[in-house]
């Protein structure tokens, strides 16, 4: 009886008929892969909870559709060394009618910052005067060189010169959370759709857990001209790529990913294929820990000229839009005019079997070892990673009889052992956190946390100084340059692709945005163009 | 009787604590870190987060406090939901996999029934020898296999159609359960109509049924009266131990027919070292396990007089 | 003898017939009868024989098809069986620099030029460019106007020319260029051109492959053969025959050693208890019940996680273990049963009575008479195993990589059911002819060794 009224109950709430494109009812359905963990945005660390945030939050600026940084909350900013100011609109409001102010953006950093809150991202905000201290716990959240001269100006205090500070804004860390709504929810804000307040362009308007979400248009939000949906449908949520395919042809939902294996279906149905690169780096990192075998340039320099990047992207991942790696900084980088990658142009690695096999020949002297190394291959648990590490193991075999041992395991396993050293080679990648070369610039200095192979180069730590302190763009773009070189003539690491993402849309959705920095994809300018019907 | 299940249920609440201890010491046991995000922590912040689930006392400490809970009904706040209590994501998610779980019981139950009967009816003739095997095919595929080819088949005939004639996935109307629960049920209702052709075939040579036609009973009246229903006992016999299986087995189903079930919630869990839903889960499916096999026991004693429990 | 006088002898009284019963045919042991009666079940013989081919296939089968499981084959990869395998010898390939490259280009509306043999190395194309203008560069392996798109975007370009190497296979492509707005948005201008792709192998490649033996004797343009993959090729290039064989290896030893030692160990376990009986025996089988208590999906998969896999291992002990740990109580609890009822039994007693020690009472009457019981448990129990094996590879918690077995093989199989669907079909055939056979044995077995579990088929 008991399981039978459970069920009865759970089935009320369900999305019953669901379309990929609702003309009538202006509404359009979407799958997400997994579900947000919760969406407190002082402690949001995934994608999905970021895209889901883009759509019903707003911070003082945003990603624009042409790509450029515009204001949101804030009308109008300035960003100086020393501080950053910024003028909010006055008809920002949230979703229960009251205004968005300056003191809601300085308690959702404070929350951020507080040692209990045991947020990931709190180091973003380390850029703002006294923000390491507080989340270190020696100085309480109100020393925040935060400040609101009047509700709608606020001011910061900058902790040292951060040249692309208006840049960084635009992740979730920094939106904004209502102190009162925050202290009602008692410890579950962000857990359910009522336990959330909203400003952005739509409001969660139901949340059953691991099932499914509704998002409806916020009549409160101030810039209704641009929004044109009256509502996204989230009726699935799984990460099976073979559900979200069939999901699509179906006519369920409004866009699916795509596999390799799915390219010669979506191909004979007609669909409007695309593609995305979506700003991340795969690559082999080596563990620089005493004893290891991958300490010594000379093997590095072997497995870098023995693994041909090309075939993999080209015959073993198969998908268009990954990108052969040449460098750690992937191409989309700014530079300081232009792209990075055509300011500083690196140097692309030809694989030579014969080169590699002398360089073994050396470090197996200098290791002192007759026979080439056996090393292990930490990777994860999915199908991606088990098909490179199986490829990477094969070239090695191949080309320099290097027997490969992968260690496959699930993530935090995969995580714990990385950040243990128990490990010679990872299959790892690295996402942007903001607009800048340095988010990956600094991964490989000596204090970096996420340097887990612990590689340790003054040469680099130096570049780096230079690259995080220096004002002057040029200066900096040229530690860039110089940082991508140092990688590449010592071999650091092995960069193997830029990810591409290769989707299908519903041919009547317009204006969606893919993007590498903020919430992707975005659908909240999204509309339904009826005319091509 | 009444002393006997309360000794039985005495028993199970000792079972219980077997399980729960298991699963602690198993899951303390596994190399890895639960709290290990994409971007390394400070010292302070990891520091924070152990306390916040009491990682930091002692193992023995952790094992009293995590004791007493549960013996409270409560198991702790997930770690990956951080806002969600896993007694919350059991009520939400379980009462899923149960719906699926018996509604395929009863198309397991009822098609074994059925093709069983019909089965030894037309013994050894056409109808015999199709569903014989189909049977044998509904055993030895493998289950993922049947649901993913079902699925696909579905978006076929959507598409041939021009109109959902079924849903292909996710949960929502009765529609939704249907194809699931007939993938999930496949290989019970395989087994159960063997078992219902034996039973049909062994019912035939008895006494009763021959004094039956003796008396001149139309064949209709022996088929429906007699074979069928004493045909049927073993069936119900062997449906309780299915309940079980069934239900703790969907986590096939859920994953390829995006059921958001508690099954699939749990491999998510066990791939995110998720330690308080996988505790709960599993602590909670071995009470409901073993109150199963308590419950269908007392219902055999009113069911069968035969097995009328006799301490 | 009518000559011969009559003797005393002649007058002794007749004695009895000495035979009274006759046995006319050899006595039959339980085995025997038991072998007699399987013999006569056609079912039962065939599903032998299918066990028999299957244990030939995945242990003979290696030493016959000798080709190694992982090695990659890159050039044939996903291929179907019987598939094309002819290839033409070309030099390597170079980069291409097509600054230095002087192309006339073709006479079409957008000047789009295949500027040399279209090879699986690279397609190279070409074609005017005015300045400031952007396209986008799609790949169909059907007409686009048939299918009504473009296909494949390979990619957006501000350039004049295009190499392509991603997974080009032998056959006809489309290629469409289409330019682009300002904004991004594509135009009305865009051109079609039909490209054939040859199959091409450099020298080095084709002696590395062993296609070759030496430098000297290559011709370039010359037609080889590539490897033969009978039953093609998986999703690395990998041939699906050998990797059935080595595959099936794995799953057959975990189908079969898992049941034979967790029943063994319930035999060892169930005998004790019962014959020990009283307070041991009550505990023993407490604890026994407390593991069957245990949910079995859920801790195999929490075994899996807490076992662990090492680097470089296949992880397949792991998973015998924790099967052996969760499924032992089931034949203890169905030995001891059937320990405790033979213990009563007339033939015990009489045993005893006549001497028997316990360990020949246990020896020759108390294991013979419950090992048809188990024999038919521990047969049944062999599909169950593999498709759990199969089940914990499809939750991504199965065999270690490169190591293959059925069940990750049709797992990876489901990704590419529709385009190649020979990699979901013989792994997922070989395990239900697998679980078949064992069912079909399981039954034979049960209505031949006892007769009282005798089904009515």
């Amino acid at each position: 009886m008991l399981v039978l009224h459970y069920a009865s109950s759970s089935l009320t709430g369900a999305v019953t008929d669901v379309s990929a494109v609702d003309v009538e009812r202006n509404s359009i359905s979407i799958l997400i892969r997994e579900e947000p963990p919760q969406l407190d945005s002082s402690r949001a660390t995934d994608a999905v909870s970021g895209m889901v945030l883009g759509h019903v939050m707003e911070g003082l600026v945003r990603m624009g559709l042409d790509g450029r940084l515009e204001g949101a909350v804030a009308e109008d900013w300035e960003v100086t060394p020393t501080t950053a100011t910024f003028w909010l609109r006055e008809d920002a409001k949230w979703s229960d009618g009251q205004a968005v102010t300056a003191a809601d953006f300085i308690f959702s950093w404070q929350t951020a910052l507080k040692p209990e809150t045991g947020s990931e991202y709190a180091f973003l905000l380390f850029a703002v005067k006294n923000a390491e201290a507080i989340n270190n716990g020696t100085l309480p959240p109100s020393a925040l060189g935060v400040s609101a001269p009047n509700p709608n100006t606020l001011v910061i205090e900058l902790e040292r010169p951060v040249p692309f500070f208006d840049k960084m804004l635009v992740f979730p860390t920094f939106l904004p959370i209502r102190e009162d709504f925050f202290l009602a929810t008692e410890g579950r804000f962000g857990a359910d759709a009522d336990q959330l307040l909203y400003n952005g362009p739509f409001q969660i308007t139901r949340w059953v857990h691991g099932s499914s979400m509704t998002f409806e248009r916020n009549p409160h939000f101030w810039n209704q001209d641009e929004i044109h949906l009256d509502a996204i449908h989230v009726p699935y949520i799984t990460s099976d790529a073979t559900a979200s395919l069939n999901f699509f042809k179906d006519s369920k939902i409004a866009m699916t990913g795509l596999q390799a294996e799915n390219l010669t279906e979506a191909m004979r149905m007609g669909w409007q294929i695309r593609q995305h690169r979506d700003g991340t780096v795969f690559y082999i990192d080596f563990n620089y820990r005493d004893g290891r075998a991958t300490d010594n340039l000379n093997l590095r320099r072997a497995i870098q000229l023995a693994l041909d990047m090309d075939e993999m992207v080209y015959k073993v991942t198969k998908l268009p839009g990954y990108e052969p790696g040449v460098s750690l900084f992937p191409g989309w980088l700014m530079g300081e005019k232009t792209l990075l990658r055509q300011e500083y142009p690196p140097t692309k690695i030809i694989p030579n079997a014969s080169a590699a096999k002398a360089y073994l020949q050396t470090a197996m002297q200098e290791l002192g070892l007759s026979e080439p190394p056996t090393l292990v291959l930490l990777s994860g648990d999915n199908p991606i990673s088990s098909v490179q590490s199986e490829w990477v193991q094969q070239s090695l075999k191949t080309t320099l009889g290097i027997a490969v041992k992968i260690d496959k395991q699930i993530f935090k396993q995969r995580l714990a052992k990385m950040t243990a050293g128990d490990f010679d080679m990872v299959l790892a990648g690295w996402g942007p956190d903001y607009n800048d070369p340095l988010t990956f610039g600094d991964l490989y200095a000596s204090w970096n946390k996420n340097n887990r192979g612990e590689y340790n180069s003054q040469e680099l730590d130096t570049l780096i100084e230079t690259a995080q302190n220096q004002l002057e763009p040029a200066v900096r773009m040229r530690a860039f340059g110089d940082i991508q070189q140092h990688l590449i003539d010592n071999a650091v690491l092995l960069p193997m692709y830029e990810r591409g993402v290769t989707y299908v849309v519903d041919p009547r959705i317009k204006q969606l945005k893919r993007r590498v920095i903020g919430p992707d994809p975005d659908w909240s300018r999204v509309y339904i163009d009826t005319g091509s019907e | 009787m009444l002393k006997y299940f309360a000794k039985r249920i005495v028993l199970g609440l000792v079972t219980i604590w077997f399980i729960a201890s298991a699963t602690f010491f198993g899951m303390h046991a596994v190399p890895g870190d639960p709290l290990a995000g994409d971007k390394a922590m400070t010292a302070q912040i990891r520091a924070n987060l152990e306390a916040k689930y009491g990682l930091d006392q002692p193992l023995g400490t952790q094992y009293l406090i995590y004791l007493g809970n549960i013996a409270q009904g409560d198991f702790g706040i997930s770690f990956t939901q951080e806002n969600r209590r896993v007694n919350d994501i059991i009520r939400e998610h379980f009462p899923i996999s149960a719906t699926l779980g018996i509604l395929a019981i009863v198309f397991a139950g009822l098609g074994g029934v059925l093709w069983g009967a019909l089965t030894a009816l037309y013994r050894n003739r056409w109808p015999d020898v199709v569903i014989m095997f189909l049977v044998i095919l509904g055993i030895s595929v493998p289950s993922f296999v049947v649901a993913a080819i079902s699925q696909w088949s579905l978006v076929g005939l959507n598409l041939a159609t021009g109109t959902a004639v079924l849903p292909i996935g996710g949960w929502g109307t009765v529609w939704h359960m249907l194809v699931p629960a007939l993938v999930l049920g496949l290989s019970t209702m395989a087994y159960l109509t063997r078992l219902m052709r034996s039973s049909m075939l062994e019912v035939v040579s008895t006494d009763y049924i021959r004094t039956a036609k003796a008396k001149g009973l139309p064949a209709t009246q022996i088929f429906s009266r007699h074979q069928l229903r004493n045909a049927i006992l073993p069936v119900v016999t062997v449906l309780g131990p299915a309940i079980a299986g069934i239900t703790t087995g969907g986590f096939v189903v859920e994953i390829v027919f995006a059921i958001p079930g508690l099954g699939r919630y749990f491999v998510q869990a066990i791939q995110q070292l998720d330690y308080t839903v996988i505790m709960g889960t599993t602590v909670f499916y071995g009470a409901f396990l073993v109150f199963m096999v308590i419950l269908v026991d007392l219902v055999y004693g009113f069911i069968d007089p035969r097995v009328r429990v006799e301490k | 003898m009518s000559t011969s006088h009559l003797t005393p002898a002649d007058f002794q009284p007749l004695q009895g017939s000495v035979s009274g019963q006759q046995i006319s045919r050899p006595s039959l042991s339980y085995w025997a009868d038991a072998w007699r009666r399987l013999q006569d079940n056609p079912r039962a013989m065939a599903s032998m024989g299918l066990i028999a081919f299957l244990l030939a296939f995945v242990s003979v089968g290696p030493y016959l098809w000798q080709v190694d499981p992982s090695v990659q084959d890159l050039d044939q990869i996903g291929i179907g069986p019987g598939a094309d395998r002819s290839v033409t010898l070309a030099p390597p390939f170079q980069p291409w620099l097509p600054e230095q490259q002087s192309t006339i280009l073709a006479d079409n509306a957008m000047g789009l030029t295949l500027t040399m043999p279209a090879t699986t190395q690279a397609v190279r194309l070409m074609w005017a460019r005015a300045d400031g203008e952007r396209y986008r560069l799609y790949r169909n392996l059907f007409d686009p106007s048939d299918t009504g798109s473009f296909g494949l975007p390979l990619a957006e370009l501000d350039r004049s020319y295009f190499e392509d190497r991603l997974d080009l296979q032998a056959g006809t492509y489309f290629y469409s260029l289409v330019m682009l707005d300002a904004n991004g948005a594509e135009t009305a201008t865009a051109i079609t051109q039909t490209v054939n792709v040859t199959r091409v192998i450099s020298v080095a490649e084709a002696i590395e492959r062993g296609l070759i033996k030496t430098e000297a004797e290559a011709q370039l343009g010359q037609e080889l053969k590539l490897a033969w993959h009978p039953l093609g090729t998986d999703y690395l290039g990998r041939d699906m025959l050998a990797r059935l064989m080595y595959g099936g290896q794995v799953s057959l030893f975990i189908g079969i050693f898992a049941p034979l030692a967790f029943v063994l160990l319930g035999v060892i376990y169930g005998s004790v208890a019962g014959f020990l009986g009283g307070a041991t025996d009550q505990a023993m089988m407490r604890f026994a019940d407390f593991v069957v208590a245990l949910p079995f999906l859920l801790f195999m998969i929490l075994f899996k996680v807490i076992f662990g896999i090492g680097p470089g291992e296949s992880g397949i002990w792991p998973m015998l273990v924790a099967m052996i740990i969760l499924l032992w109580p089931a034949p203890a609890r169905l030995v001891r049963g059937q320990i405790l009822q033979i213990r009563e039994e007339g033939y015990v007693s009489a045993s005893r009575l006549l001497g028997g020690t316990t360990s020949y009472v246990v020896g020759r009457h108390m294991l013979p008479n419950t090992l048809g019981v188990i024999l038919v448990t521990m047969t049944f129990q062999v599909p169950s195993a593999i498709f759990t094996e199969a089940f914990l590879s499809f939750i991504g918690m199965g065999v270690a990589p490169p190591t293959p077995s059925w069940g990750a093989m049709c797992n990876e199989g489901i990704k590419s059911m529709l385009t190649r669907p020979h990699e979901l079909m013989f792994p997922a055939l070989l395990i239900s002819i697998t679980v078949l056979a064992f069912n079909l044995l399981g039954d034979g077995l049960r209505d031949a060794l006892d007769a009282r579990m005798r089904g009515t088929e």
